[in-house]
């Protein structure tokens, strides 16, 4: 098995009122920022997961979105796969 | 007959619940554990409102994956009667039972007063005991109350008569102002396909006893009694 490290995006879906969102954009222009617009607000969720290959984490990282880490109603997901060391030393993809 | 509450870890209107169904004839209430796997013997469901699982993540969204909502959801799909007020309303559109989604109010704020409610379909088995216009004073009390819905859902809720309660002014009025957290359509509670299903944000066991406020809640616990006193009880919408 090879280690992972999954980063999952879940941000509001386009034209979903964010009101988050909305209130940092004011409160940027209140301090003076200029031509600030389109603040969205979501969160970052960082997994380690083991996998026996990159595709195969990035389809389970997929599935626990579409199950639970999005709601498909109101959010939309990004994943990105990185191979991760837990001994900090070795290459890509290396068995433990 | 008898009623199940369900508690989750954060639940915190259960009590509340379950003293609402014991001012109600013929309604023998009981708890069940979010780790029991069954139901037993009931005639209808309650999930109540609060903060299950701390509202980690989403609200409702990991009460959802609890070991009785497994049991919850087949009760439903059986045509059993449930009702789902505030996080309880949360966990049922997080389980698929109600469609759509609630996020964050648009004023960013916890909203805990009371406010104002169109009863929208009183052919429910959750509002026969109101008249369809009436309004209805209840409190309300959540951070996530904002209904939110794709536009073809929106336009199926409304033509099929299934929202059942809308934020108005006292004279029934849908006014910006009367809408407390920003929901689409004014929404306030919706009913799924068949009728049996209802979720709503506002708090009706809140609102039981004239000496707390207001006994406008009542009629959705009187009507849901009236329903499984009646044997054809969990007949939809009319």
């Amino acid at each position: 098995m090879n280690h992972y490290q999954i980063e999952v995006r879940v941000t509001p879906r386009p034209g979903l009122l964010d009101p988050e969102g909305k209130a940092i954009d004011h409160a940027l222009a209140s301090l003076g920022y200029e031509g600030v617009g389109g603040v969205r607000v979501g969160k970052v969720i960082v997994i380690e997961l083991e996998a026996a290959s990159e595709e195969q984490a990035r389809e389970r990282a997929e599935e626990m979105c579409r199950k639970l880490l999005a709601n498909p109603v109101t959010e939309d997901f990004a994943v990105e796969v990185a191979p991760a060391d837990p001994a900090g030393a070795g290459a890509r993809g290396s068995e433990r | 007959m008898k009623v199940a509450v369900i508690t989750f870890p954060g639940s915190n209107c259960d009590y509340d619940c379950y003293h609402a169904l014991k001012l109600v004839d013929g309604i023998e209430p009981g708890f069940r554990w979010h780790r029991e796997t069954q139901l037993g013997e009931v005639d209808a469901v309650i999930l109540p409102g609060g903060f299950s699982y701390g509202d980690y993540l989403r609200a409702g969204a990991i009460a959802r994956f609890s070991p009785i909502m497994e049991e919850v959801v087949r009760f439903a799909g059986g045509g059993g009667p449930v009702l789902g007020i505030c996080n309880g309303f949360q966990v049922l559109c997080e389980a698929g039972l109600l469609p759509g989604a609630l996020t964050r109010n648009t004023t960013l704020r916890f909203m805990s007063h009371e406010v104002h409610i169109r009863v929208e379909n009183a052919g429910t088995i959750f509002t026969s005991r109101y008249e369809t216009g009436q309004v209805l004073r209840v409190p309300i009390a959540h951070g996530e109350g904002n209904y939110q819905a794709d536009q073809a859902t929106l336009a199926e809720l409304e033509g099929d008569g299934r929202i059942v309660f809308r934020y108005s002014t006292p004279g029934g009025e849908l006014t910006p102002e009367a809408n407390p957290n920003g929901s689409a359509h004014h929404i306030a509670g919706i009913v799924n396909e068949q009728g049996n299903v209802l979720g709503m944000m506002p708090h009706p066991e809140r609102a039981m006893e004239g000496l707390l406020g207001s006994c406008d809640g009542r009629g959705v616990f009187e009507s849901l009694a009236e329903a499984l006193a009646t044997p054809a009880a969990g007949a939809g919408l009319e």
